[in-house]
């Protein structure tokens, strides 16, 4: 049974997107916390699959798919954030046509032209036998990228997510702010899209943060909850997936999910307060 | 105010949403140690005023001048207050500390001084609470303690007694004074005419622009009401204090006070 369990990390394809896997639950977990409390998870839906354009058109032209794609997907997040903020038009609408005009398109250069490079199905739903020792380090510099601003900004992400105008007024360059974490998250999205596939990534990005508002009323306590929390679900189900040989970014998924259903039920009535009171937005306008 | 120096001025200021302007060349000095009432209708732009003194908003037209250096804090209105976040006493009132130190905790200095104006508030027994666990009149003081953790001359503050009863309302009122008797200027924003805006030393009419500015005497009559307003209110007097009675009410009242006509 052990020797089983134990047989996969004999491959090295294995403990990479075992690595990987680790390190994208951990990452998109802590990034989650933002996504959530800010009500961003659409963005995060939204991004990851305008990234899947600059997959598909970085594929078709030959050019690495971290370059290709990244630069893809930090235009969009910028674009999104400009938009979001200065709210020309309402932002659920301009994310949606920004971001599924790139899925859209993204879709139409593979009819078109079909693949070369990556697969298809990976970049939709994972998969770990894709993964190669340029996602390791992708993930590896993301991921220190990424907590390195929320260990360094965190006061200022933190004040900014709760209370964006006092902030404003406390001295926080909020824009910045907002900008820095639309861009930590697009990298974060694209960092994960081999193993988590582009239809997946935002439960991953979601579930980790919500399970962790369960279990706590602390800003600290979430955001480390979150990451360890989202860290145990990308090793736990990598590892399912290889077991049960199904895509690695179901396998998560599923299993955050199966965690999330667990503290659900066993947290109760205060457990399901927390979690409702996600969905509750912020600011109200006054004048 | 002679004596008195200038804390914040707005000149001519203009601003608004969009295409629509909220705020049409309001002029509104604030100098320090005052304690200022702004007062309108809904959508006269009070908030807006506080934001445009805060710095949130820019004008599209007309200056905004503030003394160099001056420390400021904003108390927004409790009801645009996400409750649901997942935040402690502690944390919110930590927030305040955002520009120095950048470590994620605490230093041992930060802590004591958080625990001492929470002490100061009589809520020092709250600091591992959950921000939605508390009173109406904790939830409030949590928000205070966090504006004077960063020792602000000017304390601006969106509605700070809205949907609160007669006691907590005295009780945040009495705050204030403590807090502007010891040299802190504080601006507020109300709709509550006859228990908070009467009983400060000036007073602030808005609607767009400025109808009236001046001691409540001067400003609380019936025409600058009006103007204010769009609504027929009456001035009575009552133990020395001006008080307000909707025009309706006063039609029907069996016994009138003395009034005072502008």
């Amino acid at each position: 049974m052990i020797d089983e369990l134990l047989r996969p990390f004999d491959f090295e394809f294995f403990r990479n997107g075992l690595l990987v896997a680790t390190m994208a639950g951990a990452l998109c977990g802590a990034i989650g916390v933002y996504v959530v409390l800010k009500g961003m998870s659409y963005i995060g839906h939204g991004l990851s699959h305008a990234l899947f354009g600059g997959f598909a058109a970085s594929s078709l032209l030959g050019v690495n798919f971290l370059l290709g794609a990244g630069a893809w997907g930090i235009a969009s997040a910028l674009m999104i954030n400009t938009v979001t903020r200065r709210r020309v038009i309402g932002s659920d609408a301009a994310i949606g046509v920004i971001t599924t005009a790139s899925f859209a398109l993204g879709l139409a250069l593979f009819a078109l032209f079909g693949t070369a490079g990556r697969s298809f199905d990976a970049a939709l739903f994972g998969s770990i036998l894709g993964v190669g020792t340029d996602d390791v380090i992708a993930i590896f510099v993301v991921s220190i990228l990424a907590f390195a601003l929320i260990f360094l900004r965190y006061r200022a992400l933190l004040f900014t997510t709760f209370d964006p105008e006092v902030a404003d007024v406390a001295g926080v360059d909020t824009a910045r702010m907002d900008a820095l974490l639309t861009v930590v998250l697009a990298c974060s999205i694209l960092a994960t899209m081999q193993v988590l596939g582009v239809t997946l990534v935002a439960a991953v990005l979601v579930i980790p943060a919500a399970i962790a508002r369960m279990l706590t009323n602390s800003f600290a306590r979430m955001l480390q909850f979150a990451t360890g929390i989202g860290a145990v679900c990308g090793f736990v189900g990598m590892n399912l997936s290889y077991h049960l040989d199904v895509q690695s970014g179901p396998t998560i998924v599923l299993t955050a999910a199966t965690l999330f259903a667990i503290v659900f039920v066993t947290t109760g009535v205060t457990g399901r307060r927390r979690a409702a009171a996600i969905t509750a937005r912020g600011p109200v306008a006054a004048r | 105010m002679t004596g008195r120096h200038e804390l914040l001025a707005l000149t001519g200021v203009t601003c608004g949403y969009v295409d629509e302007a909220v705020l049409v060349g309001v002029d509104l000095t604030i100098h320090d140690r005052e304690f200022v009432g702004i007062v309108g209708p809904s959508g006269a732009g009070k908030t807006t005023a506080l934001r445009v003194l805060a710095g949130s908003m820019h004008p599209a037209r007309g200056r905004v001048a503030r003394r160099p250096g001056l420390r400021m804090a904003y108390v927004p209105q409790v009801e645009t207050i996400n409750w649901s976040f997942p935040v402690t006493v502690f944390e919110c009132v930590l927030m305040a500390r955002v520009t120095g130190r950048r470590l994620p905790w605490a230093s041992r200095a930060e802590r004591a001084q958080v625990a001492d104006v929470l002490a100061r508030l009589d809520i020092g027994d709250l600091a591992d609470r959950h921000i939605r666990e508390l009173s109406g009149g904790q939830q409030q003081r949590v928000f205070i303690a966090r504006a004077l953790l960063g020792e602000p001359q000017l304390l601006l503050m969106d509605e700070p007694t809205s949907g609160v009863d007669v006691r907590l309302r005295h009780e945040i009122m009495h705050l204030l004074d403590d807090l502007n008797s010891r040299g802190m200027a504080i601006v507020l924003t109300t709709h509550d005419l006859n228990g908070i805006a009467a009983h400060l030393p000036r007073i602030v009419c808005l609607n767009r622009s400025v109808i009236g500015d001046g001691a409540p005497h001067e400003v609380l009559n019936a025409d600058v009401l009006e103007r204010t307003y769009g609504a027929s209110m009456q001035v009575l007097e009552h133990g020395g204090m001006p008080v307000v009675v909707d025009g309706y009410r006063r039609a029907h009242a069996p016994h009138h006070a003395e009034s005072h006509h502008a």
